[in-house]
């Protein structure tokens, strides 16, 4: 079973990622993008670690939940109600439960994927968060690591993709040959999982 | 009408300036005399380029009069913000709307609307027509 402090963990763990990984988003982004996701990804999460260090939500849900209302007040970019609504669907397909179980995860993170397509209107091969997503969502009840090999192989598939969203999509043909810093950031998220789930918990962002 | 209360129109760019510059724009070309409520929202809370969630909400709350609040917005985080906020229930003020327009026409056929005493469909629609008026 996943309590309250394995979701604590996962957003530490994902703090600590998206602080480690910081400059290599923000140069990602720097070839297709306005070269600012990575600082923009640093300053939500960090966002998120104080407020849950502060406010000590009782359920996996509620992490969740708040994790992704302060994303999007915080993170200034496309990101932000992005990863938002990420979580915070992910967060209320949870419910009040005290603990989950990995099916019950990869169900509500599935709810989660699908409310982020609707939100920004892109499918698989788009070239986006999505890329790495989607085929995370399809073994994550089988296991964390396998997730998180699944968004790394996803995210590095978007090399060769042509962007069809946001303002890679203005660079047409140029936007082949570059990593998509969004697809990118969603592999450390899930990623982030596997760490979570270790003994030592990943904890110490 | 509704009841002589006016709809409010919320102006979201990645820019404070722009956002401003068209507040005062679409002022300038509703004609004299007051308005109906518009506010900008440009920029994030640090004064930068991109958009806040927190100065959407506080733009929305100042127009509010219990008819309505129009947002036109410029584009990527900007729409994604605001339909991200509505998605939630709680931010904006009851009866807000995302007004597909384009951000310059749409601001000032919605202003105008807005002040003659047109609801929010009446609003929404002038500004999504403005995408009609071609150049060429």
């Amino acid at each position: 079973m996943l309590d309250t402090d394995f979701f604590r963990r996962w957003m530490a763990a994902t703090t600590a990622a998206v602080d480690r990984e910081a400059d290599r988003l923000t140069d990602l982004d720097a070839a297709i993008g306005d070269a600012d996701h990575g600082s923009n990804m640093r300053r939500g999460f960090t966002a998120v670690s104080d407020v849950l260090d502060k406010e000590a939500p009782a359920t996996p849900g509620a992490v969740l939940t708040l994790a992704g209302r302060h994303l999007i007040s915080t993170v200034g970019g496309a990101s932000g109600p992005l990863y938002g609504t990420l979580l915070r669907r992910t967060g209320k397909a949870l419910g009040d439960a005290p603990e989950v179980t990995p099916d019950q995860l990869a169900e509500a993170l599935g709810a989660g994927v699908a409310a982020v397509a609707q939100l920004g209107g892109a499918q698989a091969g788009d070239k986006t968060m999505l890329d790495a997503l989607l085929p995370a969502v399809e073994v994550l009840a089988s296991s964390f690591e396998e997730a998180r090999d699944a968004a790394l192989a996803g995210a590095l598939a978007t090399v060769p993709l042509r962007a069809r969203k946001g303002r890679a999509s203005y660079m047409g043909e140029r936007s082949i040959g570059h990593q998509d810093p969004g697809a990118a950031s969603a592999a450390l998220l899930v990623g982030a999982l596997a760490e979570a789930a270790e003994p030592s918990g990943g904890g110490d962002a | 009408m509704s009841d002589g209360r006016q709809v409010g129109i919320v102006l979201v760019s990645h820019s404070g300036p722009v956002a401003e510059a068209v507040v005062e724009l679409a002022r300038g070309l509703a004609a004299g005399g007051s308005t109906a409520p518009v506010a900008a929202a440009g920029g994030t809370s640090a004064g930068g380029l991109g958009t806040s969630a927190e100065l959407i909400a506080e733009a929305a709350r100042t127009v509010d009069r219990g008819a309505g609040v129009a947002l036109l917005v410029d584009l990527g985080s900007a729409v994604l913000t605001v339909k991200s906020m509505l998605a939630e229930g709680d931010e904006l003020p009851e009866g807000s709307r995302l007004v597909d327009a384009p951000f310059v026409e749409g601001a000032v056929a919605a202003l105008v609307t807005a002040s003659a005493g047109g609801d929010l469909d009446t609003v929404e629609a002038a500004a999504t027509d403005a995408y009609g008026y071609r150049k060429t």
